[in-house]
């Protein structure tokens, strides 16, 4: 480990200091007050430090202490269910040792070390045996409904000398020794550390093959994302982004999920804190807050451990994927991430190059969403991570560097629209910007599991929406009259699939979620009824006579009167209509002849 | 405090002083600078090393002379003195009084920048507070804890709808009043004088802290006031336990005060010139609103924001809105009209009035006539730009029933008198007389018990 060294300046949040020998990444503890920071640049025998902390009052002179390791993250169970900051310090503990704000200084572990575990062995693992990186020592049930595998560390590689027995282990027990030839003997733990900037090994990847379900019509139906997917959220401020997140972060159909609120509002925070135990997961039956990891540095915190945090986010989402989960990490907002990186940068005196931004941030971003992906873990098993990142784009102007090249980068694109949130359009996914390369794959999973008509259905739905669009155009000109029968049609239609399909209320108990198999119910109830009705206008029905059917007003509401377990009276409903219209053809045919 | 006062400053422009060979001095120390005439200065460290030492001097370093100027580094960040005597007072930035009364005596100090508050220690905001303004409570309620920030424009009457707001704000079913600190940056002495007649006509000046930098006072001490104003809010709600009303204005002044600073010392721009930090900046301040669990008292905040050409896109605005729980924002073409509160409603939002509304808190309909609402008017808005170009009479009926929902919407449930304090009942019920211009089969975001209930095809059919 390097000697203590000294500062020599203070500006803001960054620090230079005389630190001969010290390696870029490493920790430091800085003054009195051992405010935490990182080593980012090196001049001669000048460390650049940024500080994770406020430092004020910190001065020249005082001592700087290298810790002798990079920013890294505690890996065991006891992860799940709980709330750290940008660099893993643990808020529910952090309140109780210093009251109900922050101190500067404070170190405390990430993960309790008295908590007793019930560890069970591997039983395929023998004293002798060869071990290496991403083997499965043994597991913990670490929530009700998540198993928690306990992984050799990547890196180590050796005869297994001893295996703990099943029994209560805390983290502070060794539960193997492994001998290895570069390090002599090691032991292992519940837990271990990794740093947050590299990624964690894996042995290759594979193609993304399922979607990552969300219940949101919008997402699930019209563009999708796959697991091990990358999606990006943009959308100005009151469009619903953190909303969004929140539903997603919900009802996916992901095993872990890891939100990290990065620079934003900490009431949003302490609504998931208080709704998630409350709310159940759709797919285990259990408290929503079992499968939930939350990260937060709000936006009042300071912002260098705002980068640190998404990085933070991460490693933990890729560690789970080890252990075979699907896990998906929502980050709001990788504008803030962006901006942090700016400060820095700007304090650095690194030219400017877009914005302020410093010419690296396309790269930052694009490596950091190659973290997301499915993957073979080390020990075999099929795991992923899907990344979704909120934008924040200033001024709501989608041309700016963070959302430009995040769109350059991911797969799914889900643009929200400012019109559409104040005319309370939620989600105010625009289907018009939004993109999806998935659909393809996502097809083969809908077509097998759901229904062999969806791709059609879908890109009908989309035809007839951009179809209204245009005719909106001729509508805002010279009104609704000029329009023909049919050409009307399509309009009603067109705005009966936004309300009765697209929108989807949060905040309504049946709506909020809604199964694959009633988004298609309800894309296949619209679906035909605009093609029936198409069929009659084209028979020279009036389209007064189609629109004064009360069973429109229906068609509207069906999404909140049938549940998800209502699959059969959506059905009838379908059926219903296609009686009630074929009736109406047959009134008028008898009329015309 | 050091004994020592040095007097080696080797240059000093644009609000900032330089001394060179003052070693050790803390980053964010405190200073106290004596002129050439004997005048007192503040000033606080921005960077320290071995050799050089940055000062930001809040009164500016206007005709400072290098050779006689004499600094003191007080060995302490800025704090503000805390007690309850200060109810009742006028401060300027760093807390200093105004009102040509004694200082605070009091042994409690805190730093003015306050700690980041725990996010686990927040209590979530949820109890409706009633504004008595059909616009805020029937479609962007406040709640206790929020921050919610008026964006306005130069000559819109953003002063008067704050006031009615303090003035009329209260919680249904409890009569504790809330205590109001009013902080006033950059603005016009008028305008502060406004607000002080106010609060003393309404026999509130005893419940109000005022801190006040006005337009010809030294800008650079715009940038502590906010933090020196709410380190008071902080102390009123959370060791006093009340409930705290905090009105900013105007933070666009404190954001042109923050970007002469950072021009001064050479921080790379980003837009509009504003430095890269400007939204954590804002956040520190406007984050320190909420709730805290197991504490009685909480911070609302009521920002004003005026944006510059009423562009809601310009940095200040929209950096705010990405912060604050919402905005409510003010229309210049409704102001035009002599409608008051000329509230914009399509981009206006309270972001926490989800949990504040419906059957424990309001009434049940709630949630779903304010959505209704909204997009009723949104609708409503297509169809009248419609028919400013073909003409009412080509509209079809349901259409020509959309123009009348808006007219009534804006002159009967928008419009109110400045001393007009309705009951959420009251502007519920408004709604429903105006949604009942429209037939209930277009009105697909109520219940179907809604209308059977409110509606009146439903109920005198």
């Amino acid at each position: 480990m390097t000697e203590p060294g000294t500062v020599i300046e203070i500006n803001g949040p960054l620090v230079r200091a005389r630190l001969p020998g010290i390696a870029s990444g490493e920790q430091v503890r800085l003054g009195k007050q051992k405010l935490t920071g990182e080593v980012i640049g090196l001049d001669d025998d000048r460390a650049l430090i940024q500080v994770y902390e406020s430092t004020e009052m910190l001065r020249p002179g005082e001592t700087v202490i290298p810790l002798g390791y990079p920013l890294s993250v505690e890996l065991g169970p006891g992860l799940l269910g709980g709330i750290f900051d940008g660099i893993q310090r643990p808020l529910t503990n952090l309140r109780e040792q210093a009251g109900d704000y922050i101190p500067r200084g404070l170190d405390v572990p990430a993960l309790e070390r008295d908590r007793p575990w019930a560890f069970i062995p591997n039983p395929d693992l023998k004293a002798g045996q060869e071990i290496r990186g991403g083997m499965v020592l043994g597991t913990v049930q670490e929530t009700a409904s998540t198993e928690h595998r306990i992984l050799t560390p990547p890196g180590v590689h050796g005869e297994l000398l001893e295996l703990a027995a099943a029994g209560e282990y805390d983290l502070k027990q060794v539960i193997a020794r492994v001998h290895t030839p570069l390090n002599g003997i090691q032991d292992l733990k519940l837990f271990h550390r990794w740093p947050v900037r590299i990624p964690r090994p894996y042995q290759k990847r594979d193609d993304g093959v399922a979607p990552l379900l969300t219940g949101q019509r919008i997402l699930d139906t019209f563009f999708p994302l796959l697991k091990g997917g990358k999606g990006a959220i943009p959308g100005p401020f009151g469009a619903g982004k953190t909303m969004l997140q929140q539903q997603i972060a919900r009802w996916t159909n992901a095993d872990i999920v890891i939100y990290v609120g990065c620079g934003e509002r900490g009431n949003e925070l302490v609504d998931i804190l208080d709704s998630f135990p409350e709310l159940t997961d759709p797919y285990s039956g259990r408290s929503l807050m079992e499968r939930t990891l939350l990260v937060a540095n709000t936006s009042n915190m300071p912002v260098v451990a705002r980068e640190a945090s998404i990085y933070l986010g991460v490693t933990l989402a890729e560690y789970y994927r080890d252990q075979g989960h699907d896990v998906v990490m929502l980050a709001d907002s990788t504008s803030r991430w962006a901006e942090a990186l700016r400060e820095v940068a700007g304090r650095l005196g690194q030219m400017p190059v877009e914005e302020g931004y410093p010419a690296y941030l396309a790269s930052r971003l694009a490596s950091f969403y190659e973290r997301a992906g499915r993957v073979e873990t080390l020990s075999g098993e099929s795991g992923s991570v899907s990344l979704i990142g909120a934008v924040s784009p200033p001024g709501g102007d989608f041309s700016e560097p963070v959302t430009n090249h995040t769109k350059d980068i991911i797969q799914t694109f889900w643009a929200l629209s400012k019109p559409l949130a104040d005319a309370r359009h939620y989600p105010s996914v625009s289907w018009t910007e939004s993109f999806s390369d998935a659909v393809e794959a996502a097809a083969r999973w809908w077509s097998e599991n759901v229904d062999e008509s969806w791709q059609e259905k879908r890109s009908l739905a989309l035809n007839l929406l951009s179809r209204a669009e245009e005719l909106a155009r001729i509508i805002n000109l010279v009104g609704a009259e000029a329009l023909s029968p049919i050409q009307r049609w399509t309009v009603e239609m067109a705005s009966l699939l936004r309300e009765g399909l697209l929108q989807q209320n949060a905040l309504d108990e049946v709506d909020s979620y809604c199964s694959p198999q009633k988004q298609f119910a309800l894309l296949d109830l619209m679906i035909g009824l605009y093609q029936q009705g198409q069929a009659l206008v084209k028979a020279d029905v009036p389209v007064s006579a189609l629109l004064a059917l009360p069973l429109l007003s229906r068609a509207r509401r069906s999404k909140n009167l049938y549940g998800n377990d209502q699959l059969d009276e959506l059905h009838a409903l379908g059926e219903e209509f296609r009686s009630q219209l074929e009736k109406l053809r047959q009134e008028y045919e008898e009329q015309n002849s | 405090m050091r004994e020592k006062e040095y007097r080696y400053a080797s240059a000093a422009h644009n609000g900032l002083l330089f001394l060179r060979g003052v070693p050790g001095v803390a980053f964010g120390d405190r200073v106290s600078i004596r002129d050439q005439r004997g005048q007192k200065r503040n000033g606080q460290v921005i960077l320290s090393s071995d050799e050089l030492v940055m000062v930001q001097i809040l009164e500016g370093t206007d005709d400072l002379s290098l050779d006689d100027t004499w600094v003191r580094f007080l060995e302490a960040p800025f704090e503000m003195p805390l007690s309850p005597d200060i109810l009742g007072r006028v401060f300027n930035g760093i807390g200093e009084p105004r009102d040509d009364r004694p200082p605070i005596v009091s042994r409690l100090r805190r730093n003015v920048n306050g700690q980041p508050i725990n996010p686990i220690a927040r209590a979530y905001p949820r109890e409706f507070i009633q504004t008595g303004i059909s616009a805020i409570d029937g479609l962007n309620s406040l709640v206790r804890g929020q921050k919610l920030p008026i964006f306005s424009g130069s000559g819109l009457p953003h002063n008067k709808l704050a006031a009615q707001i303090v003035r009329q704000s209260k919680l249904l079913g409890e009569e504790s009043r809330f205590v109001v600190v009013f902080a006033a940056m950059g603005v016009s002495y008028a305008d502060a004088q406004f607000f002080r007649e106010d609060f003393e006509s309404n026999g509130v000046l005893g419940n109000v802290v005022m801190f006040t930098n006005l337009a010809d006072d030294p800008p650079i001490e715009r940038l502590i006031l906010p933090r020196t104003a709410m380190t008071a809010a902080e102390y009123l709600a959370f060791d006093l336990d009340l409930h705290v009303l905090v009105v900013l204005t105007d933070m666009t002044y404190y954001a042109e005060a923050l970007r002469e600073v950072a021009t001064a010392k050479g921080d790379v721009p980003t837009r509009k010139g504003y430095p890269g930090y400007l939204y954590s900046d804002l956040a520190e301040i406007y984050e320190r609103a909420g709730r805290v669990r197991e504490r009685h008292g909480s911070i609302t905040m009521v920002p004003v924001v005026s944006m510059p050409s009423d562009d809601i896109t310009h940095p200040i605005p929209d950096l705010t809105g990405y912060i604050t729980e919402g905005q409510i924002v003010l229309s210049r073409e409704l102001n035009n009209q002599d409608l008051y509160p000329p509230v914009n409603i399509p981009p206006s939002l309270s972001r926490l009035m989800k949990d504040g509304i419906g059957k424990d808190d309001t009434r049940e309909d709630h949630p779903r006539v304010a959505n209704q609402l909204y997009a009723a008017y949104a609708k409503a808005l297509e169809v009248r730009n419609l028919a400013s170009i073909i003409g009412p009479d080509e509209l079809p009926d349901l259409d020509r029933k959309y123009l009348q929902f808006a007219d009534g919407f804006e002159q009967r449930f928008l419009a109110q008198g400045m001393d007009e304090d309705r009951s959420i009942i009251q502007t519920l019920n408004i709604a429903w007389e105006l949604l009942s211009l429209l037939p209930g089969d277009v009105l697909s975001r109520v219940s179907e018990a809604d209308l059977a209930r409110y509606h009146h095809w439903n109920s005198n059919p």
